[in-house]
């Protein structure tokens, strides 16, 4: 197990290592020489800054002291200074990470328990009228993009049932924040229309592997087995089936979450939370570069260490794993 | 292609152990793995539906032009000013406020006076290319690298594997939205932001998944004996894993670029709701909802609704019709893909 782990872990920091490398090539390489340190400081930066922000990031340096100085100040969990704000890229990423931490966890349960719960209904039930139904929900919101789905949210639960004066749901905006520390309820009310998208988009995906996860199960020995000895089905269900059909499951959330920690940037816009994908896209518009490298680097580390916790994860539930 | 096929045919018929004859006998042996995913697609009343409607959707992209003729109306003309029909007239307050659905304008026009029917069925035109080229770059480029990776082994086959699982740890949306920000700052070479961009970041960033499922194909068949047959007879890598190894891999390809087909319809429509895909005036399904998104407080929901149900339509279509080939090749249900 140390072994695989020590493995395991090697890799990771390897492919993160990677990504530093495609960060530096597209932000500090791409511009172009002449270019990076204008871009860096953002729109409307006056020579000065410019001028400043090239001799902080040592861009009259070679390229392999401007990387050393990048990878320096990662490793010293320095993400840079935004020049356009005027403030640390730190600070800003730690006043984003909550609001996409809450949108996640939040919406990860309900698409868990709705897209488990559809699974297994259809699979013990197959072909009945639930798994017809399940499954072809199930298609319609895999199809559907979440914007699309977000935006029709705001625009009949919202605008809609607003003109016609019922006051239900919140306005979407930036300005509606609330974290969960100051008041839980309007924390809550805020999060209900992204919960709804995200989790919708996201449990379908969950219907379909755990109905097809748990029908393969159904045709193993050892499902026979339990069934001769007179268990009960229930049992069988869930004790038998479900937890073995629950590996492709956990690996699924565990990819899922991984990569929305790092911004659900799609629900985000379209709500307007001002979460870390959030921030990216609006920093992007305003050629705000060093928040951008700033949360991609973040993502990518929030990907990586994800992958690394499902594969341990696996290790731990299946020996096999370790060996190979 | 047509070559492809017919050595897939003997390559599975020889797998199987079937033991083809000779002449007219052995063409209709070997053509039944074919023959039998069609004739089960055929029955799969879901799937024939959806792929009349993609036909209807290609249809309706090519003849744009055509249908933009007859109702009159281009895509990215404005009817403003003082000739009939307008798309803007004027609301309260002095606002312009774009018309709804009427006999002009049937799907309503939008806040520069567009016609918004016009300009969704020219937006199939970028979503049907995008789909259908960023999945072509996807398979052919995980398809040659994953070849490469199964075929070869050791250390070609450890660093792709590594490379592939970066790729797929890559946060896709933001390394796209990065590379294009840094590209509409400073173009490189003729790369500049909108369809090209599009297609070469989709497929980039799509073709690990491929490439993944590939090399792990190639690594049991490369053990199989007529592999080593060939290898006996003295044939070349690049002749084992093209003509020997790739037929067998032709019918995951399919079911797999199916399915990628609307993956990356709704990358792209999300990239350009992003603004960083395709640039207006280009008439296109994410550009359009998200421009509809800000006029929300004036009532248009036209501009909302009809792009989306047309890139709905279309997604729903490709999936219902990708899971119809998919239970056609493998009608156990088993983890084919």
């Amino acid at each position: 197990m140390t072994r695989f782990l020590i493995r395991r872990i090697a890799q990771g920091i390897f492919v993160m290592w990677l990504m530093t490398v495609t960060v530096y090539l597209i932000f500090f390489v791409g511009p172009g020489p002449s270019s990076v340190a204008r871009v860096l400081a953002g729109r409307n930066a006056t020579p000065k800054t410019i001028a400043e922000v090239a001799a902080r990031l040592h861009l009259n340096e070679p390229w392999y002291k401007q990387y050393g100085n990048f990878i320096w100040s990662l490793l010293h969990g320095n993400l840079g200074y935004d020049y356009y704000h005027g403030q640390s890229v730190n600070s800003i990423i730690a006043q984003a990470f909550p609001i996409t931490l809450s949108l996640v966890l939040g919406a990860s349960v309900l698409w868990l328990a709705l897209g488990v719960f559809t699974g297994v209904v259809s699979a013990v039930k197959t072909r009945s009228a639930w798994d017809r139904s399940f499954t072809g929900l199930a298609l319609f919101f895999y199809s559907m993009p979440s914007f699309v789905l977000g935006l029709l949210l705001i625009l009949l639960l919202y605008y809609d049932l607003t003109k016609a004066g019922i006051n239900v749901f919140p306005a979407p905006g930036a300005g509606s924040w609330v974290g969960i520390t100051q008041n839980p309820l309007q924390w809550a009310h805020v999060l209900i229309l992204p919960w709804i998208t995200l989790a919708l988009v996201s449990a379908a995906t969950y219907t379909r592997l755990t109905r097809g996860s748990m029908l393969d199960v159904f045709g193993e020995d050892f499902i026979r087995t339990a069934r001769a000895k007179g268990m009960s089905e229930n049992r069988v269900i869930f004790r038998h089936n479900l937890r073995a059909a629950m590996t492709p499951i956990v690996t699924q959330f565990g990819l899922d979450v991984g990569v929305l920690i790092g911004g659900a940037i799609i629900t985000e816009t379209v709500f307007s939370l001002p979460g870390l994908g959030y921030t990216a896209v609006t920093a992007i518009t305003q050629q705000d570069l060093p928040v951008v490298i700033g949360v991609t680097i973040v993502a990518s580390a929030g990907v990586i260490i994800a992958n690394l916790l499902v594969d341990i994860l696996y290790a731990v539930i299946d020996p096999r794993v370790r060996v190979n | 292609m047509a070559f492809n096929i017919q050595q897939a045919e003997t390559d599975v018929a020889g797998a199987v152990g079937a033991a083809p004859a000779e002449g007219a006998a052995k063409k209709i042996e070997g053509r039944s793995p074919w023959r039998l995913a069609w004739e089960r697609l055929r029955r799969d009343r879901a799937a024939m539906v959806s792929l009349g409607v993609i036909v209807f959707i290609v249809l309706v992209a090519i003849f744009a032009p055509v249908i933009a003729a007859i109702v009159g109306h281009g895509p990215n003309q404005q009817f403003r000013g003082p000739n009939p029909p307008l798309g803007l007239v004027i609301g309260q307050l002095g606002i312009p406020k774009p018309v709804g659905p009427s006999a002009s304008f049937w799907f309503g026009a939008d806040d520069q006076g567009r016609d918004i029917f016009i300009r969704v069925i020219y937006g199939a035109r970028i979503s049907l290319i995008v789909g259908v080229a960023a999945t072509a770059v996807t398979v052919a480029g995980g398809l040659v690298i994953g070849l490469a990776a199964g075929y070869f082994g050791g250390i070609v086959d450890s660093l792709l594997a590594r490379f592939m699982d970066w790729l797929l740890a890559v946060p896709f949306y933001l390394f796209a939205i990065s590379l294009v920000s840094v590209v509409l700052v400073h173009p490189i070479g003729p790369i500049g932001p909108g369809l090209p961009v599009v297609i070469i970041v989709l497929g980039f960033f799509g073709w690990a998944a491929v490439g993944r499922i590939v090399r792990g194909q190639v690594l049991s068949i490369r053990e199989k004996e007529y592999i080593e047959a060939a290898r006996a007879l003295g044939a070349k890598p690049w002749r084992i894993m093209f003509v020997d190894i790739l037929p067998n891999l032709l019918a995951p390809l399919i079911v797999y670029a199916t399915l990628l087909i609307p993956l990356n319809i709704v990358g792209e429509a999300s990239l350009s709701f992003l603004g960083v895909g395709i640039q207006d005036p280009t008439a296109d399904w994410g550009k359009m909802i998200a421009d509809s998104s800000s006029l929300f407080e004036y009532g248009p929901w036209w501009y909302l609704v009809f792009p989306s149900l047309a890139l709905l339509l279309t997604t729903l279509a490709f999936n219902i019709f990708g899971d119809g080939v998919r239970d056609a090749f493998d009608p156990r249900g088993g983890p084919f893909v």
